[in-house]
């Protein structure tokens, strides 16, 4: 079984939308959305649900105003700014509360509870492609990757009941804690990059991340052609870094217009675009030693 | 004292081993000599949002084991078990408890001196 | 006042809108870089830096001298940074957050303050802005605790020096997002109007109504997709503050690094437009009606 992330640094590279023709282009698997904080995969998927878990991480403070005297020894002690006086109370403003339990330990009236935090939803669902494990932070919920780490479990056990030798995902922009764990464990990273200077540094950021926990990396230039120049500045950051630059795409509005009609690229009339897109994703089998 | 805790999907030494360490259901906690068993469930370790592995280590440091045999460890929750001088058996996932700690008995199992998980 | 520019999807252009604005800005005003993960800011207003620093938070270091081994300290931490086994004590200074509890809490005074990196904060100035960027360290998984440091180092400076800030946000929905437009006095809501523009903006929306700031939305790449934003905000009552039109040769100048506003008199204009509205929606008189249903 292998497992494949595509994954981008910079937002907006259009990641999500070559995950969901790969997964159209792909044999047996199990597709994946670990951008959990703003997923879009289901949007080009539609996926019927079949399966839904709440999701609950770390704890939060909440004050009870019954037995706090006011004494304010919380407020001083919390680190976030997440305690405020509130008439001759105090309470805890959520946005900001870490879920340290400093408060709840030293407040002399033990006047703090402590609850589990609801922070999301995962489902598994079908789809035309095949099954889709993947997940709703509720907004503003932390990201620690735990979340991520749970997608990965639930798909990678469905691909063994299911005899899938793939788990493909969808991963997240920058290199924060939801991208490392989102690395954890994978055989191969496809990193889709653009043309444009901060493509380009996002990229030297992420491949880096990459480095550091020893994932192997491949590259996609997508939109190569709004700037062939810096196209050919990324194109030798890669060879001299040895990451394999598998595709060059053209910038094709055909890629929006599929979003917009609900469907993946390849599944729209033949152009250079998604020609471009089937000989990538052999290639991408090839280095992830799938069977084609 | 001759104790070993293996990750358990269950109270009895015919469940199945429970691949994971962190956040397994709970550690079946076996004597040796006398095939005893204590069921420790892991709930705590269950719900914490990062560190699941570090707190597994200590609840089983508490139980006072000499070893443990499980599935596979990632590299901070093996560090703390070797700071606490618990030695570790990885790959037992797919036998039962029972025959995991007969493997065991029988010299077959090799203690680990690198966690076999990737760290997140 | 402090301007945040966020949006729910990567890549609809925070930057671009940011950049834009810190140059049409008619006052002093400190270009702040908060997407800490990929900081890109700098790439377009190309800033001479005059200053940088690294960034360290405080862990957890046990003179084990006097440590008892109670076990307080790691019955506390939530988040496993310190752990005591048997007659040992482990710290995984990677997993600290911050929170000073095992500090607090040791009975024997036995926890005193050790370091870790989070990455870099750079300042200096970017064409009449100021400029100012936290940078994070390769392998250093949370945000948050540099974005704070960045945002204390802002905060000095403005008490100090008076003027405006603009914050490029990093993107998402999530704490490190909240966490950037925390102690703004407006967002601004950068999207695209397609369909993963759209879902991520209403996201976003839900996400940063509940900090009850006043919030407007800028539309890039007008001109592709669907209509389905527009009845959004329309909705909402949320107002659209400026559109940037699709347009390659503006793509094209992004590609390269240019500031759009500087790409025509027109686009000009857009920003200098949002940068009025801008000041009204957070001007102190205004009433702050929720904008939430």
């Amino acid at each position: 079984m292998r497992e494949i992330v595509i994954i981008s640094g910079k937002g907006g590279t259009g990641k999500t939308s070559l995950t969901g023709a790969f997964a159209h282009l792909a044999g047996n698997k199990i597709i994946c959305d670990l951008d959990v904080d703003a997923p879009d995969l289901h949007l080009l998927l539609q996926p019927k649900r079949e399966r839904l878990e709440e999701f609950y991480s770390g704890n939060e403070a909440d004050i009870d105003r019954e037995k706090c005297d006011g004494c304010g020894l919380c407020a001083s002690l919390c680190q976030f700014d997440a305690i405020k006086q509130n008439g001759d109370g105090f309470m805890v403003d959520p946005v900001r509360c870490e879920g340290c339990k400093v408060c709840v330990a030293f407040c002399p009236n033990e006047a703090i509870g402590f609850p589990e935090k609801h922070c999301g939803q995962w489902y598994i669902s079908a789809t035309r492609f095949g099954p889709l494990v993947h997940a709703q932070l509720f907004p503003g919920a932390e990201n620690s990757g735990r979340l991520v780490m749970v997608l990965k479990q639930q798909a990678r056990e469905l691909a063994e009941t299911r005899g899938a030798g793939l788990v493909l995902c969808d991963g997240a922009p920058g290199i924060g804690c939801p991208v490392i764990s989102s690395l954890s464990g994978t055989h191969l990273a496809v990193a889709v990059t653009e043309p444009t200077p901060s493509g380009r540094h996002d990229l030297e950021r992420v491949s880096d991340l990459c480095r550091h926990f020893q994932t192997a990396l491949a590259v996609i230039i997508n939109k190569h052609d709004l700037n062939p120049a810096e196209a050919a500045r990324i194109e030798a950051f890669c060879r001299e870094s040895g990451y394999p630059v598998i595709a060059q795409l053209p910038h094709d509005p055909l890629v929006t217009q599929a979003m917009v009609q609900g469907l993946v690229v390849t599944e729209l009339p033949e152009t250079d675009f998604s020609r471009e897109l089937h000989q990538a994703w052999h290639k991408i089998e090839e280095m992830a030693g799938l069977k084609p | 004292m001759n104790r070993i805790a293996v990750t358990s999907e269950g109270p009895s030494l015919d469940d199945q081993v429970d691949p994971r360490f962190g956040r397994t259901a709970g550690f079946l906690v076996v004597d040796l000599e006398t095939m005893d068993t204590e069921y420790i469930d892991n709930g705590r370790s269950q719900v914490m949002a990062q560190g699941a592995g570090i707190q597994a280590a200590e609840i089983i440091a508490q139980a006072g084991v000499s070893c443990l045999l499980t599935g596979y460890v990632g590299p901070k929750a093996f560090q703390a078990l070797a700071a606490a001088g618990i030695k570790v058996g990885q790959n037992l996932e797919g036998l039962t408890v029972r025959q995991a700690v007969e493997r065991f008995k029988s010299g077959q199992v090799e203690m680990a001196q690198t966690p076999n998980r990737a760290g997140r | 006042m402090i301007v945040a520019v966020a949006s729910g999807k990567g890549g609809t252009g925070k930057t671009t809108v940011a950049a834009s604005l810190a140059t049409v800005w008619d006052g002093p005003v400190c270009a702040v870089d908060l997407d800490v993960e990929e900081p890109n800011l700098h790439l377009f207003l190309q800033p001479n830096l005059t200053g940088r620093e690294t960034a360290y938070m405080t862990v957890p270091q046990v003179d084990e001298a006097k440590c008892t081994y109670c076990g307080a300290c790691s019955e506390l931490c939530q988040f496993k940074a310190i752990s005591v086994i048997n007659r040992l004590v482990l710290t995984f200074p990677e997993m600290c957050h911050g929170c000073g509890g095992c500090m607090a809490i040791c009975p024997e005074k036995a926890i005193t303050a050790g370091q870790r990196e989070l990455g870099e904060i750079s300042w200096g100035q970017a064409a009449g802005a100021g400029f100012l960027a936290g940078t994070l360290r390769i392998g250093e998984a949370m945000s948050p605790p540099l974005m704070r440091q960045v945002k204390a180092r802002l905060n000095q400076q403005l008490a100090a020096d008076g003027g405006d800030a603009i914050i490029d946000a990093p993107p998402g929905v999530s704490c490190p997002a909240v966490n950037a437009v925390l102690d703004s006095d407006a967002v601004l809501l950068v999207t695209e109007p397609t369909p993963f523009g759209v879902y991520d903006f209403k996201l976003a929306w839900e996400a940063f109504t509940p900090l009850n700031k006043p919030m407007g939305a800028v539309i890039n790449r007008a001109g592709v997709g669907n209509d389905a934003i527009y009845r959004f905000c329309r909705e909402q009552k949320l107002p659209i503050l400026a559109e940037i039109p699709y347009d390659r040769a503006i793509a094209e100048a992004y590609a390269r690094g240019r500031v759009i506003a500087d790409v025509s008199a027109g686009l000009k204009q857009t920003f200098i437009s949002l940068r009025d509205q801008v000041r009204d929606l957070a001007s102190p008189g205004r009433a702050q009606e929720a904008v939430h249903a």
